[in-house]
């Protein structure tokens, strides 16, 4: 009886494996949405697959590509960062997709990684990160740091004259790696290394009086202190609210932020934190015509008018929009010709420029840094020309000889001293 | 307008020289200040400041409030004020123009550091405003950036000033300035040590720049205020010193491997290297062999000897100077810091137990309710948290009805209690009630329906964070000085806190139901046998400890954030609390939360770069603690204890 | 004899079950990614096999399992990781000129390892990570030696019941805030990834698959076997009756506390080593998997699949977790209500959660309960009641006096 039951179970289960064939193979292009939908990373994320969803619905009205429609596989790695591993090999196995959007923490990304490189797949990568990375799968559609923390910094350095860092992150490796390259670029810079003060909190930290009162004891030495903060999600929420408490005001202190959008301020009410500063590529306040045809779009999408956009959603419209474009240019959905037909990419942004696609897969992106307005949007003060994003940071010895050009050099770790590909499949 | 603008530019350009209105000021610059810059702004600030234009200060302070804007028509600077539909319009003169919408013009936006610039030029016309608003800014102007020129308008104005409180605010500001800035060295150290052991942040920061030093090598003794010399080895490490020579070009670099190896890469014949063959070279020590040869045949650089190198630093002597020339003032700014460092410390002391006792009452409050599901009934209730959550989210839930703060607080509060009151009677009635024989069930039990609850909160309120807002009353924070300060939100949840302890003291202590409670607890069978109702007092008392648990997630929810994981955050950090404190006694939760809190302030004290270790240690030690005192810190003894 | 038959008839079912997977993987009809996820299972099923030793048949409800579990598998990803490295820093300084000294070498592996976030010297932690018998023992070794330590301060000063659950929590909670730190030298929050990439393999994904498939299949199956060894002799019986009065144990002379720590020491190390078979499947270790939500998942499972049961054990295991795996694949089809649809995306957690509450209340046996329910009274259990009271309830023992 037991034996019976077993075997039933495990054919039971053994039939899940086989592939769904809901649609006649080769009607469709499918895509994979591999964005968390559940566990902590779902606050960020799912705001993402909503954004995908929106931007597949609208190319389908538009005729769909190559003629055929596409179709979107949305899987959810549940913020679990071996799943992300499993779902990607299930999408490019099982479901057989042409291409993958997602992934928003860099351990995700790095779960993901060996496995679109063996399988040769392709991953469109949203989200702001840390750099020192080139694969020859993925684009990076989010910011490189020389494309947010760094110009960030010059504004703290030229525009406040700010003389004293503090660099406030959640203790991740996208705020120990950037803070790393802005620590030996400010002491280039000529600020000592006792006036960089570092502090790394866990994820979703709320006790952050200690904190707010060394900071603001930083300035006892008559210099003018300004902070960077890496800190991450939520954990934003408590760390505001403490500085407003605090009477911590922009212009005694200035907060700048780099993963604070248009998202976590609709978490707090933002009249005490007025002008303090956020860096980014892309703000919704933003004035142009594409910015306003996107958001009337997410709006009527969402069907929620008081749902904000962000800078990762722009990151998506743009690979996205180049990937249909490349995909076009290319006349198939296959990965090696769709990639190389993507690097030299234009597409309009929605910040009044263009973005190019570079052969280290990294796009060229203006920097953007607004204020913060008591209505949870940002004041632009200042934009830049596009920025080249930079796989290898320059400001760290070790990475400064590596270079990133899957064009000519063929290699995404490139050493330019010895001259040689240090390895052509990514670190991970 | 435009006519008269292009009158305008045809003057500007005949006569350059003669003093210009803003209005011929602003369309000269209109570019540098489209895109302002501090870097290049300073000209077009300095000549609006200079103009003696009667607009100059009024237009300085709209371009400040980025009320300025660039009509798009003609392209003409206007004023803007902003009205329910737009704006209304004054042109440079101060003439009303009328209204105009967001469309019509293009409003400057100076970031924060132009906006400095233009409040320190905005000085010298309001340092003696009749404002009193407007002299406040002058003064946190000077404050912020504090430069030798404002010393004589600060004394001017000192001598008009009425207002009691900006007269004290002035002459501080005055002493702070002279001390730093005054050309008499005597009025400086009497500016010093007038102060005494002052907390002020901003004494600090006026003294700390008189005592920067900077270290030199020099083989005698420098001229210039030497604040001490240094001995290598003691005071700065021999790399340290070697560094400072290369630095200061008495040195040569060191051979580094880098340059090692590329010098013997560049002297490769015929897979040799200075008589080592390059397969060789596969070790350190090879290397080196192979320089050294090179060297002897004076084809490379000499590379310093390590021997050689601390020659070199014997040769010289190390000082710290003062960038401060005057030796009074110097010895009279650190002699004040020393003094006030002393007390600086002891304050820090004073602001971590604050804190600490903050993070306690947190803490506290959170466990509060577990202390009474899990201390005094045993149910290992994994929900605990989600009762949090779901109180936080009542809060929520009522300001979307109740837009005024204070009230839907009052609201939220009780409505809260009732919610998650009603939901751990529901829960204790259908899930709990029957699982009593299997306590440790129940943690699986209540595990379930956590998770369950946590996926409907997102279903219901999305995954992103809700805004809870505490009412105005409550911003802000209660300073003693500089250092010690909490804010009144911490001291709201400290005082809930207090009031739930007192709450709880007195039902348990003084109430019918706290006697069936405890009766109920201590031995079910006998008090059923008295004509008490087991199942109504554990419904109660399950009821209880939830609904508290709702009330503390609308507190923890004011001071953080409102999300589904918000509970998560809690609930480990609660079990622990009543763990440590001892299970079943209110006053042991309460040890319990002042243990875990101070504690973990004080390893955050020790290691401020890295708040996750400090809970690591805190957790460790938690786990020590228990092994030493498994009842936890306020044991009950006898049956109750569980032996 | 019963234990023997039942034995004999999971033995054949794994078997079987592992020639179908096999041959199905060979045929292309079981995709590599669902081998994987099967291969995971089967470490999941004895990391829970492991749990129903110390908590169905021991009585201890640990809470920290699957820390030793995420241990085993840093301990071997320290090795996976340290000698894919080296292959790859030896080949790119092949090219640079002059021969590598042993220091560039273990530079260029810090510096590839550590990115820019780490130091260029590799962590002492790393000391052994060069060598695969070294960082196999230490698999064993140091969840071992920590379970050692931790259960002998943990049973000597009589932690019991609900104390013990809540210890093992923050046992588990403080060992991820350590491995979170990114100066653990274990890469903080990354972790260590690219695990299935065996250093010096060729071989592609889809064999490397099977092989950990087959490994964890014989792992499960020894597991089983001695595991089931263990519960039916006389030490079996021992640890049944320290679960159901420990106290009376203990005053017939037997040394509760040796007992204790043996059981909890043994089950670290069988979960160790499942980890150590699960993470190369899995690819990437970082510190979310010793979260306490990890560890009471798996108290989950085996109270789910039926504890005091072996095969409930294992039954559970892979229920909930192949279930999970197919409802995050977007796989489930959405139930349209007219009004609303349910979108399984976003209600199988619900459900998973409520049928925890369902398992609880009415079926307290798990699902092997259905077993014994089909099997029928037909051989009375003279083992001892199936299901012992939990102890270390103030309730409980109130209730019973």
């Amino acid at each position: 009886m037991k034996l019976t039951r077993r075997a039933l179970l495990a054919s039971g289960i053994a039939s899940l494996a086989v592939p769904r064939i809901a649609f006649a193979a080769g009607e469709t292009i499918k895509i994979g949405v591999l964005h968390s939908l559940s566990g902590t990373m779902a606050i960020s994320e799912t705001t993402l697959k909503d954004t995908m969803l929106m931007l597949i619905e609208a190319q389908n009205a538009k005729g769909g590509l190559l003629g055929k429609q596409i179709e979107a596989v949305v899987v959810d790695p549940a913020s679990d960062w071996p799943l992300f591993a499993e779902k990607a090999r299930e999408l490019l196995t099982v479901d057989k997709v042409d291409v993958m959007f997602g992934c928003w923490t860099s351990v995700s990304r790095k779960s993901v990684l060996p496995v679109i490189e063996e399988l040769n797949g392709l991953l469109f990568y949203p989200v702001q990160y840390e750099g020192e990375e080139s694969s020859k799968n993925v684009f990076y559609t989010g910011a490189a740091p020389n494309q947010q923390a760094i110009p960030a910094v010059d504004y703290y350095l030229n525009e406040l004259g700010i003389q004293k860092f503090a660099l406030l992150g959640t203790d991740y490796v996208y705020p120990r790696t950037t803070n790393n390259i802005l620590e030996a670029y400010l002491i280039s810079k000529g600020i000592a290394k006792e006036d960089i003060f570092v502090n790394y909190t866990p994820f979703g930290h709320s006790d952050w009086s200690k904190i707010v009162s060394d900071v603001v004891a930083l300035g006892a030495d008559g210099k003018k202190v300004g902070v960077i903060s890496t800190i991450n999600g939520d954990a934003n929420i408590g760390f505001y609210k403490e500085l407003a408490a605090a009477g911590v005001t922009a212009d005694k202190l200035p907060v700048c932020a780099f993963s604070v959008g248009e998202e976590e301020l609709s978490g707090l009410d933002t009249s005490n934190l007025v002008g303090h500063l956020a860096a980014w590529n892309y703000f919704m306040s933003a004035d142009t015509p594409e910015n306003k045809a996107f958001i009337d779009q997410w709006h009527a999408f969402i069907k929620d008018e008081k749902r904000v956009t962000n800078d990762p959603m722009e990151a998506h419209y743009i690979g996205f929009n180049m990937w249909v474009n490349a995909v076009t240019a290319a006349g198939t959905t296959d990965v090696d010709a769709v990639s190389d037909a993507m690097i030299g990419q234009k597409f309009p942004n929605l910040t009044g420029t263009v973005a190019e696609m570079l052969p280290n897969h990294h796009l060229t992106k203006p920097v953007l840094i607004g204020e913060i307005r008591a209505d949870g949007q940002f004041d632009i003060i200042s934009q830049t020309e596009p920025v080249a994003g930079d796989a290898w940071t320059d400001f760290l010895p070790e990475s400064a000889v590596l270079e990133s050009d899957w064009k000519d050099l063929k290699c995404g770790m490139y050493n330019k001293e010895t001259k040689t590909c240090v390895q052509l499949t990514s670190n991970y | 307008m435009r006519t008269l603008l292009i009158c305008l530019f045809a003057l500007l350009s005949v006569t350059p020289l003669r003093a210009q209105t803003v209005a011929e000021i602003l369309s000269a610059n209109a570019g540098l200040i489209e895109k302002s810059s501090r870097q290049t702004i300073a000209p077009v600030i300095d000549a609006l400041a200079a103009s003696g234009d009667p607009m100059a200060a009024e237009v300085l302070a709209a371009w400040q409030e980025k009320a300025l804007a660039i009509r798009k028509g003609d392209g003409a600077f206007v004023l803007l004020k902003t009205t329910s539909d737009g704006y209304e319009v004054r042109d440079l003169t101060g003439a009303t123009l009328g209204t105009a919408t967001k469309t019509d013009v293009t409003e400057l936006k100076p970031n924060a550091g132009v906006r400095a610039m233009i409040a320190t030029a905005l000085v010298q016309f309001t340092l003696s405003d009749p404002d009193i608003s407007k002299r406040q800014a002058a003064l946190d102007s000077i404050a912020k950036d504090p430069k030798p020129e404002a010393l004589l308008p600060l004394r001017a104005a000192i001598k008009l000033e009425k207002a009691p409180t900006i007269l004290a605010q002035k002459q501080r500001l005055e002493q702070l300035l002279t001390l730093r800035f005054d050309a008499d060295p005597a009025a400086r150290v009497a500016a010093i040590t007038g102060f005494g052991a002052d907390l002020g942040l901003d004494l600090r920061a006026a003294l700390n720049p008189l005592v920067v030093t900077k270290r030199l090598a020099a083989s005698s003794p420098p001229d210039g205020n030497i604040a001490r010399a240094l001995q290598p080895g003691r005071d700065l490490s021999q790399t340290e010193a070697y560094d400072l020579l290369v630095a200061a070009g008495l040195a040569l670099p060191r051979l580094t491997i880098e340059a090692e190896r590329a010098a013997l890469l560049a002297n490769l014949t015929d897979g040799m290297v200075g008589g080592v063959a390059l397969a060789d070279l596969a070790s350190q020590a090879a290397r080196d062999r192979a320089y050294t040869a090179l060297e002897a045949e004076g084809r490379v650089p000499q590379a310093m000897t390590d021997a050689e190198a601390k020659a070199a630093v014997n040769d010289f002597q190390f000082y710290d100077v003062y960038v401060e020339p005057d030796a009074a003032v110097t010895s009279a700014a650190s002699a004040a810091l020393t003094s006030i460092g002393y007390r600086v410390d002891f304050m820090q002391a004073a602001d971590l137990a604050l804190d600490g006792l903050s993070l306690a009452s947190i803490y506290f409050l959170a466990a509060i309710g577990l202390a009474i599901t899990f201390g005094v009934m045993g149910v290992i209730n994994m929900a605990h948290g989600e009762f949090i959550t779901l109180g936080a989210y009542t809060g929520y839930v009522v300001q979307q009805w109740v837009p005024n703060y204070t009230a839907s607080i009052l609201i939220a509060l009780p409505l809260a209690f009732a919610v998650t009151f009603a939901a751990g009677v529901a829960m204790e009635r259908l899930v709990i009630r029957h699982l009593y024989k299997r306590p440790l069930e129940t943690l699986l039990a209540t595990f379930g329906i956590s998770i369950a609850l946590q996926q409907i909160f997102k279903n219901i309120f999305g995954t992103q964070a809700r805004p809870l807002t505490s009412p105005a009353w409550l911003d802000g924070a209660l300073s003693f000085n500089d250092v010690v300060s909490i804010s009144y939100i911490r001291i709201a949840i400290f005082v809930l806190a207090l009031v739930f302890l007192g709450f709880f003291l007195w039902l348990m202590k003084r109430t019918r139901l706290g006697l069936e409670v405890r009766a109920v607890t201590q031995n079910p069978g006998m008090a059923a046998s008295m004509g008490i109702n087991p199942d109504r007092i554990n419904m109660l008392t399950f009821g209880l400890g939830s609904g508290i648990a709702g009330i503390a997630g609308v507190a923890i929810g004011l001071f953080a954030k409102v999300t589904s994981e918000l509970g998560t955050d809690y609930i480990v950090q609660s079990f622990m609390t009543v763990v440590v404190g001892g299970v079943g006694n209110i006053w042991g939760t309460l040890a319990g939360a002042t243990m875990i809190g101070g504690l973990q302030k004080m390893i955050e004290f020790l290691n401020p770069s890295n708040t996750l270790a400090a809970q690591t240690y805190m957790i460790l030690f938690i786990i020590l603690f228990i092994q030493f005192r498994p009842r936890g810190i306020i044991a009950l003894r006898g049956r109750a204890a569980g032996d | 004899m019963r234990n023997q038959k039942s034995r004999l008839i999971f033995v054949l079912v794994l078997a079987l079950f592992t020639i179908l997977v096999t041959i199905g993987a060979q045929n292309g009809l079981v995709s590599t990614s669902f081998v994987k996820t099967l291969g995971k299972t089967l470490c999941l099923c004895i990391a829970a096999l492991a749990m129903d030793l110390i908590w169905g048949y021991a009585g201890i409800l640990s809470l920290g399992h699957m820390a030793f579990f995420a241990l085993g598998g840093y301990m071997i990803g320290m090795w996976l990781m340290y000698a894919r490295t080296e292959e790859i820093v030896v080949a790119s300084l092949a090219n640079a000129g002059l021969p590598a000294t042993p220091e560039e070498i273990s530079q260029g592996i810090a510096s590839q390892i550590f990115g820019v976030v780490g130091a260029s010297d590799l962590p002492m932690i790393w000391g052994f990570a060069h060598s695969l018998p070294l960082q196999l023992m230490l698999v064993v070794l140091l969840p071992g030696l920590l379970a050692l330590a931790f259960g002998w301060l943990a049973f000597r000063a009589r932690v019991t019941g609900v104390y013990l659950s809540i210890l093992t929590q923050a046992m588990t909670l403080a060992l991820a805030l350590y491995l979170f730190q990114n100066d653990s030298g274990l890469r903080g929050n990354n972790g260590l990834s690219g695990l299935q990439n065996l250093p010096g393999v060729t071989a592609g994904q889809q064999e490397v698959s099977l092989w950990f498939f087959w490994a964890a299949a014989a792992a499960l199956c020894i597991t089983y076997i001695g595991l089931s060894a263990i519960v039916s002799g006389k030490f079996g019986s021992v640890i049944r009756a320290i679960r159901d009065d420990e106290a009376r144990v203990r005053f017939l002379g037997y040394s509760v506390e040796a007992y204790k720590l043996f059981v909890f020491t043994l089950t670290s190390v069988i979960v160790a080593l499942a980890g150590a078979l699960y993470y190369p499947q899995a690819g990437i270790i970082n510190p979310a998997e010793l979260a306490p939500i990890a560890s009471i998942y798996l108290a989950v499972w085996v109270a789910i699949g039926g504890r005091g049961k072996l095969y409930g054990a294992v039954i559970g295991a892979a229920v909930v977790s192949l279930l999970s795996s197919w409802f995050t694949g977007g796989r489930a089809p959405s139930i349209p209500l007219g009004f609303a649809t349910i979108d399984w995306v976003n209600w199988w957690q619900v459900l998973l959660g409520l049928s925890f509450v369902c398992v609880t209340l009415f079926a307290p046996k798990g699902i092997s309960g259905i077993f014994d329910w089909v099997a029928g009274a037909a051989s009375p259990d003279r083992k001892g009641a199936p299901l012992g009271r939990d102890d270390g309830s103030l309730q409980e023992q109130e209730a019973l006096k």
